[in-house]
């Protein structure tokens, strides 16, 4: 009965520190590693947005990863052309553009609103409202079920006490 | 109502499990090109042989326009395909020599045969950016007006030219009559 009872509380233990370690790493900071490039700005802004930039632009060439955290030879090439764009004075939304006619919907992290990005956009949110009729029709058959359901008739009242006085 | 509920979860199962199925077969890795019945873009470069090109350059006739580099293995693969090609006077073929240098191209031509009327040098593969390019080998079809109006991405051999090429040139053939 002792041992079992120390084996729970190890595994209870065991959980908790685990659940501890997992929510300090969400603590940490959680930067992709940025490719070493020598590039110059004249301020602190360009700088920002070229992060942004690369951050939120795909690697044409390498499933998945921005062009910061690639090595890729075209990521190369247009974080080159990011920097001389942001350089030029060009707003992000010129220099978006610019990679969009030429790459497409793919080279967008955060794909632009359009009739073929419409589901993509508003489907979370369209499958949410699907949830909500189920919980809402789950939640109302339950209140009637406590409303009326629950309560005994005279004789099921009568066979209740029966019962419970036998046991008495 | 009950038969309702019954019948709309295992709608939307097959639905989920059907979409999901198909999407175990997508090719995500194939981009579409944006340049697709765009005309082909501006440059004014130089060729791997050395002289000033530029769009006068480019054939006033159905072409392809093939994008290499001394690097690039797959390039090896088709390189016959290319060859026979531009040897047999099917289509001329005109290169684009994407981040490579120039003395490794010649080299590489030198060693394997020349198919292309004529390479553009892009060394910093600037050009490349504007043609959407992402990786060697890709073959753009371009027709006789300089419009851009089919992309493959990696080895053109022999089945890919008779499969996707020849339909995509006898559509344009057809159109131009």
């Amino acid at each position: 009965m002792n041992s079992t009872a120390t084996e729970l509380n190890r595994k209870v233990f065991l959980t908790l520190i685990s659940i501890v370690v997992l929510l300090c790493s969400l603590l940490l900071p959680n930067t992709t590693y940025s490719q070493v490039d020598t590039f110059e700005f004249d301020t602190e802004e360009q700088q920002d947005r070229f992060r942004t930039l690369s951050d939120e632009l795909r690697c044409p060439m390498c499933q998945n990863s921005s062009l910061s955290g690639s090595t890729g030879g075209v990521a190369e090439d247009l974080r080159r052309e990011v920097y001389r764009m942001i350089m030029e004075g060009m707003s992000d939304s010129e220099i978006n553009q610019f990679m969009f006619e030429r790459y497409g919907d793919f080279i967008l992290f955060r794909p632009r609103l359009t009739a073929g990005t419409v589901f993509l956009w508003f489907g979370p949110l369209l499958f949410l409202f699907i949830g909500g009729l189920f919980a809402f029709g789950i939640w109302r058959r339950a209140r009637k079920i406590t409303d009326s359901d629950t309560e005994l008739d005279k004789t099921q009242q009568k066979r209740l006490q029966q019962l419970l006085g036998d046991k008495t | 109502m009950s038969k309702l509920s019954f019948y709309l979860p295992v709608l939307g199962f097959v639905f989920v499990a059907i979409a999901l199925w198909r999407g175990l077969y997508l090719d995500t890795k194939t981009l579409p090109s944006m340049l697709i019945d765009k005309p082909m873009p501006n440059f004014e470069l130089t060729s791997v042989e050395g002289s000033g090109v530029s769009n006068l350059d480019l054939p006033d006739q159905i072409f392809l326009l093939n994008v290499w580099g001394s690097y690039c293995l797959p390039c090896l693969i088709e390189h016959p395909t290319l060859m026979r090609l531009s040897e047999e006077g099917e289509i001329p073929v005109v290169g684009v020599n994407y981040r490579d240098q120039q003395g490794l191209a010649i080299d590489w031509l030198a060693d394997n045969g020349n198919p292309f009327s004529f390479s553009i040098l892009d060394e910093s593969g600037r050009f490349g950016i504007d043609l959407g390019v992402y990786g060697a080998p890709e073959t753009y079809l371009v027709d006789a007006n300089g419009v851009i109006r089919f992309r493959h991405v990696s080895v053109l051999d022999e089945s890919v030219w008779q499969e996707k090429f020849l339909p995509a040139i006898a559509e344009l053939l057809e159109e131009g009559s």
